[in-house]
């Protein structure tokens, strides 16, 4: 079996998914497109105007494509968060669960309904940001690829956190406490060798130093991390967390009784 | 010949975090084709058992087959033959109705070309067609549950559970819905109900297992069962009123008000006797009603007296 049944239910999901986010264009769509202007005005004119060339672009080029990988990750991840946690919370996950859908195919569906949202904000931020400045990619191929495996990888964080969570405080947490520091301090607005050598070695601790940095790198060639080593990590973190979500659906962590 | 069995669950066990045993070892087969009635107290296991065979709780022990599928072995094909009504509502209220249904189809494999034609059919059926662009947070509660049931039926199951349907539904929808599930059972899915309304369970079910306490105490035909009760309570209504209890033989009676009074007459015994002695005593009959529903009588006789020994535990 299976495989055309778990097809249709794999596109049930997804555009189940891209529906609900679409319905609610002006709380999931918009205000990523808002924030981000902004940062564009404050620190790419305002204050980037101020700030000597980056690696031979100037600070506007050089936080474009941090920007927008920085709405990516928000994006996919709070998309995922938020509409799973809501099939929890007000029970229809039971549709899912009383249904012969395979455990791979739920998370497919909704990693890629996360994927689906965080590439379209990215798309509108790339947009914005031409308002500001002139963007020439300089491999789409890796952009794109990047752009993908990152808006995957923060979308399985995302069903993770929906999983454990046992109220709407919980799907909050983690983006505040944990995902907002680590793409603030992942090289989004700097590059690591403004930093001394010690606080430049912590930061390649940070995942999202390695994405931020794939993601320049397709979009301007330059980095402060190698791009096969960033592929790497972000695929490995693919795995593992997608194994991780295979076994919490399995033993039905959060959903079962 | 041999009728398969829509489903088996053998020495059923499941045990909650908090040390509570819902499920002592529950052993049931149901028929295909069946209106199976699983009746008992709140409390008792009904939603535990519904929860487990529809996978939304996790056994502690047992096995379940249904229509010769095992659910651990063989999830896919087990899950397919099954609908499932639960209690609370658990769609997506900020969904439009037909989209709940189309989305249903879409996870047991129907494409969406086929999932919209099936949701015009049931929605027809099922009186929700002019609703099918409104947001199901908007139906009535009535609406919600034949929506329920309309979702349960989109990937043609063999197998219909219902988790008390009717709650909370006026009589007249009660009434179609009884209807319409008549007819669904008579096109061959096997149905399986639990209900707070006993007449509700009469009036359809062919077989009952009545649960309490975790334990399965009474599992037979509702014929069998009804034919158990060995006496009624008559209601009489006068035509004019009296002061005093009379004395009717050997029938026990009470004169619950000056108007009415209530006499047990034992099952099979003949009413005449009875009518001549209300003659004798010069009591008018207006009106006569059966006091109880006779299941209900059962029920409570089956299941009182385990409550009163919980209780002075």
């Amino acid at each position: 079996m299976y495989l055309k049944e778990n097809l249709t239910a794999y596109k049930t999901i997804l555009i189940k998914e891209i529906l609900r986010f679409s319905r609610i264009w002006l709380q999931t769509i918009i205000p990523p497109a808002i924030t981000m202007g902004l940062y564009f005005i404050i620190f790419g004119q305002l204050i980037g105007s101020q700030i000597s060339d980056i690696n031979g672009h100037t600070y506007m080029d050089y936080i474009v494509p941090g920007l927008i990988i920085m709405s990516i990750i928000s994006s996919s991840y709070s998309n995922v968060v938020s509409s799973f946690y809501g099939t929890k919370f007000h029970h229809h996950i039971e549709e899912l669960l009383v249904s012969p859908i395979a455990n791979i195919t739920i998370i497919a569906g909704y990693v890629s309904g996360g994927v689906a949202r965080g590439l379209i904000v990215g798309l509108i931020v790339t947009i914005v940001s031409l308002f500001f400045t002139q963007i020439s990619i300089h491999s789409y191929a890796i952009t794109f690829f990047v752009a993908i495996l990152t808006a995957i990888l923060f979308s399985l964080a995302g069903l993770i956190n929906a999983i454990f969570a046992n109220s709407f405080d919980d799907i909050t947490i983690v983006p505040t406490f944990i995902l907002t520091p680590l793409t603030y301090l992942g090289g989004v607005f700097y590059s690591i060798e403004m930093l001394p050598e010690f606080w430049q070695n912590v930061s390649l601790i940070n995942p999202v130093l390695y994405m931020v940095n794939a993601f320049r790198m397709g979009m301007l060639g330059v980095s402060d991390a190698s791009l096969g080593v960033a592929i790497l990590i972000i695929i490995s973190f693919i795995i593992l967390l997608t194994s991780i979500c295979l076994g919490l659906l399995y033993k039905g962590v959060g959903i079962k009784k | 010949m041999k009728t398969m069995k829509a489903l088996k669950i053998k020495n059923l066990k499941k045990t909650y975090k908090n040390g509570f045993q819902a499920l002592k070892g529950i052993d049931l087969e149901i028929k295909e084709g069946d209106f199976f009635a699983l009746l008992g107290p709140n409390g008792a296991g009904k939603s535990t058992i519904i929860g487990v065979i529809c996978s939304l709780i996790n056994k502690s022990s047992g096995q379940i087959s249904i229509l010769g599928h095992d659910l651990n072995q063989a999830p896919h094909e087990a899950k397919q033959h099954l609908g499932v009504v639960p209690q609370e509502f658990n769609f997506n209220v900020f969904e439009p109705v037909e989209e709940i249904l189309v989305n249903q189809a879409g996870y047991y494999g129907v494409n969406r070309a086929e999932a919209f034609k099936r949701a015009e059919i049931h929605l027809k059926q099922l009186d929700l067609w002019d609703k099918r662009r409104d947001m199901a947070q908007s139906l009535s509660g009535g609406m919600k549950r034949r929506l329920m049931i309309a979702r349960a039926l989109m990937h043609n199951p063999k197998i219909l559970i219902l988790d008390e349907p009717t709650a909370g539904v006026d009589i007249e929808i009660r009434r179609s819905m009884w209807a319409f599930l008549q007819k669904i059972n008579e096109q061959g899915t096997t149905i399986i109900l639990t209900t707070h309304y006993l007449e509700e369970a009469e009036q359809l079910c062919k077989q009952i297992a009545i649960i309490n306490q975790g334990v399965i105490i009474k599992n037979c035909a509702m014929e069998e069962l009804l034919s158990e009760l060995d006496s009624e309570c008559l209601e009489l209504h006068l035509k004019t009123a009296i002061e005093n209890t009379p004395s009717l033989g050997h029938y026990p009676v009470r004169l619950k008000n000056q108007t009415t009074l209530e006499v047990e007459i034992k099952k099979g015994e003949s009413l005449n006797t009875l009518f001549e002695l209300l003659t004798l005593n010069n009591i008018n009959i207006e009106s006569i009603r059966n006091k109880s529903n006779r299941l209900e009588q059962l029920f409570l006789n089956l299941v009182t007296p385990s409550k009163k020994i919980q209780e002075s535990d």
